[in-house]
């Protein structure tokens, strides 16, 4: 049997991946769906492996969906919550991540509030490193899920119309999804108020435009196939918090009213979508804010699918990563007192 | 007659398990066809009637599960077999072994194959895997795992087209197409028209075991 | 103790013989006989006035571990440099005379170049009361530069009131130039594609060059000196131009890195490359050169801002703001200004020496290579060449953005009043004439 692409040795960023590399890794996820609905839902490939989700964020989410990936392929899972230590505390990012990788781990899932941390991490530890999500930069996994889901809807996705609505400035998932989305051939349009664009991205592969409506309507960048939902967080709308620990360059839309008008997934614009344009949210979701309850509710709305997905799609890169004959690993070897 | 060979301590290079031996050794790198296409064909309905014989006294009550890659097509053409011969229809399906086998972490990451679980299920059935070529074992003794995670059958057996020798596992098969006996350091490679386009089993020496 | 510079050639001109004895320079001849004098051949190298850095961050007291007085000043003196400004964001600030004369008393104590401390703008730099600007002036530290460097003055009426309130001590006001409304403390890259690409907290140019703009009005209306620290747009040197041509008593410095780096270099979020005003791109780089050159920049200023390695180590935004820059800066000025032809060596000499001391005041510093000046010279190889190795800098951190570069001209001896601080490259330890 033949091996597969052998992939890098992390997942860092969606761009690390070529077109056949996220195929292997969604096919595999394919199969790794089909498991999950039988009644042991154990697969022995990553026994002995162990994995440390380290957290410097919360997530309840996405560390379950990691953690349940790595159990479910019986590698032994351990969570190590780092969130307020290190920079805080005076240690720095690269003692406390040392620390935790000496005890002898084979892959690490880290998610940091800060972008281009696990950048960082990955040039310091010899383990495998995985990005599940760095400040406002990168969520690869989350771009293979929605990928997966979208393929599962509407097959392949050369050509493809895909519209991302939200807080496009301050998403990791929107970066992700441009990249993988654009590695897989479709077309991507980002939709969002000026003051939540982020800097140069007229340069980005994809279309951009400040208009929900006629977007939608298939009239500025053509028919649109699937919708994709950012979840926005209040503290950057007005009339919330001012100042404080969690002031984050403070506001950038009037009012939620305002931006839910301007751009939420209102009942008339979910009338704007085919019957089979599948819905797409990372969670949590804002219901009434950037996405109505009548959308979250619909047919069309996928967001569970997603979640199924995800665990799927890191059984996957879990498994492409850590079942085969690692390579060797480069630096010094560390040597337990 | 079931075709079988019996598992020895050790098996040493050289060891040649005298019956239907037709070794012709060759030049390093050349392939010598030992079934042509008509050969396959005819051991193949041989098996087929052995299978039946086994079946009938358990009712049909039986399930084929090919192991991907060239042990699915061979299922399917059993199970037609078996039809042809005893117009029982034998619910088949396809079992991949990948993530059970035991030297994963010796070489890269593999794909993984289709599993498919064959009409009925396979809970309380006798389960009968299919695979092209039974060597160490190894692949078998997967099987039987990835099988405990679909169910309990009642009982398993094996067949295999081609059985060549060297096992490294307590294994054997119930249902042997052609005992080949081998030397370690060839490869024996069965070709199916669903797959490589032409049927036919091939022999290659591969150089210094 | 005098010594004789055999053959060297002051600000690159005909070569000559120097003597220096006593703390001055007592002889400019074609041809001198040593006598008792030391001589050191100086054949095929240079002489300039020793340069004056304008803002260098010595972080003592508070962050010794980082940087002492000490350590930093023999940076600076291996760097060519007889005078540094101490910028006064230490812990506590500089904000007080008895601050800032313990800081200079720090600075003598080291003997290798003057510390000329720099007193805070506003009490403990939070920048809401003025500190005590006439008492700083006033103490032995003789203070002349004052500024919040690490913030910014953002009130206009502080920024007014400070302007006003130097005027009799003929000190001047630097602004660190950064609206914390448009760049805040999590503003880290240069807004732009860049920085939108990598999700990093953008830093405009606008942010800086709004304040300089306010600023220089501000120097006009107060009828007051202004002085721009670490100017890193186009847009604030056209500001600049246009204010000098008003009229405005208006100067500005830039740092080595920002004629050299651009922003290119943080897309691995390297935090050795994270430095406050951030690295431009391109266009912003080629300006500010353009400027450094037609002297609507005055001054090359160091920013020397080391920090330790576990300041270093985080993620890119979270890490410290900061490069060192003593020991590289006549090297990387020749690298982006000198091989390119945009300055000269006696252009060198009035950026890194004559213009800095004039701004803050320094007497017996930047001064013409004349008989009866005060020793305080740098001795160059142009044609040396510098490998920067962290390892080996005499700074006690090693957050430096040159390294492995290979770095044109080579420092090879500094002189404070006439007595050596640096001979062949290396340290010369030795007492101090004052």
């Amino acid at each position: 049997m033949t091996e597969l692409d052998r992939p890098g040795r992390h997942l860092l960023s969606a761009a690390d991946l070529s077109r056949e590399q996220a195929l292997a890794i969604l096919e595999t996820a394919r199969q790794m769906h089909a498991i999950q609905t039988r009644e042991v839902k154990k697969l022995p490939p990553l026994r002995g492996r162990t994995i440390v989700n380290l957290f410097f964020e919360d997530s309840t989410r996405t560390r379950s969906s990691f953690e349940i990936a790595g159990k479910w392929l019986s590698a032994d899972v351990i969570n190590v919550s780092a969130k307020g230590s290190s920079v805080s505390k005076g240690e720095s990012l690269r003692d406390t991540v040392l620390t935790v990788v000496a005890m002898g781990i084979d892959a690490i899932v880290v998610r940091h509030p800060a972008s281009g941390a696990v950048q960082r991490i990955a040039g310091w530890v010899d383990c495998h490193v995985i990005n599940a999500g760095d400040g406002t930069h990168e969520h690869p996994t989350q771009a293979l899920l929605d990928a997966y889901v979208l393929r599962a809807r509407l097959g392949d996705l050369t050509d493809r119309h895909v519209v991302v609505v939200g807080d496009i400035a301050h998403s990791r998932v929107a970066r992700s999804n441009v990249l993988l989305l654009t590695t897989l051939g479709a077309r991507v349009t980002l939709v969002g108020p000026p003051t939540l664009m982020p800097a140069g991205v007229e340069t980005w592969t994809c279309s951009t435009s400040w208009d929900l409506d006629l977007v939608l309507s298939g009239k500025a960048f053509g028919d649109v196939d699937a919708v994709m939902m950012l979840r926005v967080q209040r503290e950057r709308m007005g009339g919330g918090s001012g100042g404080g620990v969690h002031d984050i360059g403070g506001q950038f839309v009037p009012t939620e009213r305002e931006y839910a008008i301007g751009y939420g997934l209102s009942p008339d614009r979910l009338d704007l979508l085919a019957e089979d344009v599948p819905v797409l949210h990372p969670g949590p979701m804002n219901r009434g804010l950037e996405i109505s309850s009548l959308a979250a509710d619909d047919a069309r709305s996928v967001v569970l699918e997603q979640v199924q997905a995800g665990v799927a799609v890191r059984m996957a890169v879990l498994y492409r990563m850590l079942a085969g004959a690692d390579e060797p690993a480069s630096g010094l070897e560390v040597v337990s007192a | 007659m079931t075709g079988r060979a019996r598992a020895s301590a050790a098996p040493t290079p050289g060891d040649a398990v005298l019956a239907s031996a037709e070794i012709v050794p060759s030049p390093v790198g050349a392939a010598t066809p030992v079934l042509s296409e008509g050969d396959l064909a005819r051991v193949l309905d041989r098996v087929a009637h052995q299978v039946i014989e086994h079946i009938a006294k358990i009712g049909f009550d039986a399930v084929l599960l090919g192991i991907p890659t060239r042990g699915v097509p061979l299922a399917k053409r059993l199970a037609e077999r078996i039809a042809v011969f005893s117009g029982v229809d034998i619910p088949v399906g396809s079992l991949d072994v990948t993530l059970y086998r035991d030297d994963l972490r010796l070489r890269g990451v593999r794909p993984l194959g289709e599993t498919v679980e064959p009409a009925g299920g396979i809970a309380g059935k006798t389960v009968i895997l299919v695979d092209d070529v039974l060597f160490s074992g190894r692949t078998a003794r997967a099987a039987l795992d990835a099988l405990n995670e679909l169910g309990r059958p009642r009982a398993v057996q094996l067949a295999v087209l081609v059985d060549r020798g060297h096992r490294e596992l307590p294994i054997r098969a119930d249902y042997v197409g052609k005992n080949l006996p081998t030397s370690p350091g060839q490869s024996v490679r069965v070709s199916l028209a669903e797959i490589d386009g032409v049927d036919g089993v091939l022999v290659t020496e591969e150089g210094e075991a | 103790m005098s010594i004789l510079l055999r053959g060297v050639a002051p600000l690159g001109g005909r070569p000559v013989d120097v003597l220096l004895d006593g703390g001055c320079i007592t002889q400019i001849e074609p041809h001198l006989d040593a006598m008792d004098a030391q001589v050191i051949e100086a054949d095929g190298l240079i002489l300039l006035p020793g340069f004056v850095d304008l803002h260098t961050h010595l972080r003592e007291p508070g962050r010794e571990d980082a940087e002492t007085v000490a350590s930093g000043s023999a940076a600076a003196a291996l760097g060519g440099f007889t005078a540094v400004h101490a910028m006064a964001n230490t812990t506590p600030v500089a904000d007080t005379a008895e601050m800032v004369e313990q800081v200079a008393r720090l600075g003598a104590l080291a003997g290798l170049v003057d510390v000329r401390p720099v007193g805070a703008v506003s009490k403990g730099l939070a920048g809401e009361q003025l500190a005590e600007i006439a008492n700083m002036a006033r103490s032995s530290a003789a203070v002349r530069i004052f500024s919040d460097d690490g913030n910014c003055v953002h009130d206009s009426r502080l920024m007014r009131r400070a302007l006003e309130y130097v005027k009799p001590f003929d000190a001047v006001v630097a602004q660190h130039a950064q609206d914390p409304r448009l760049a805040d403390h999590a503003a880290c890259a240069h807004e732009g594609e860049v920085s939108g690409r990598l999700g990093l907290a953008g830093w405009p140019a606008v942010a800086e060059e709004s304040i300089v703009a306010r600023d220089v009005m501000l120097a006009e209306h107060t009828g007051s000196r202004l002085h721009v620290c670490h100017v890193s747009t186009a847009g604030t040197v056209e500001v600049i131009r246009w204010a000098k041509r008003r009229g405005i008593s208006v100067t500005a410095e830039v740092t080595p890195h920002h004629l050299l780096l651009t922003c290119d270099l943080i897309t691995g979020y390297d935090p050795v490359y994270k430095v406050n005003p951030p690295l431009r791109p391109d266009e912003d780089v080629a300006a500010v050169r353009a400027g450094l050159a037609d002297g609507t920049i005055d001054a090359v200023a160091t920013d020397h801002a080391p920090h330790a390695p576990h300041d270093k180590d985080h993620a890119f935004p979270d890490a410290a703001f900061g490069m060192l820059g003593l020991q590289t800066a006549l090297g990387v000025v020749a690298e982006s200004m000198v091989a390119t032809g945009l300055l000269d060596w006696p252009g060198v000499a009035d950026r890194m020496s004559c213009r800095p001391a004039m701004i803050g005041r320094v007497a017996g510093h930047g001064r013409p290579i004349l008989v009866g000046e005060p020793a305080n010279l740098v001795l160059v190889d142009p044609a040396g060449e510098y490998l920067v190795d962290p390892a080996r800098l005499a700074s006690l951190s090693r957050n430096t953005p040159f390294a492995g570069l290979v770095l044109p001209a080579r420092v090879t001896a500094t002189f404070l009043r006439g007595t050596p601080t640096v001979l062949e490259g290396e340290l010369a330890r030795r007492e101090v004439a004052v």
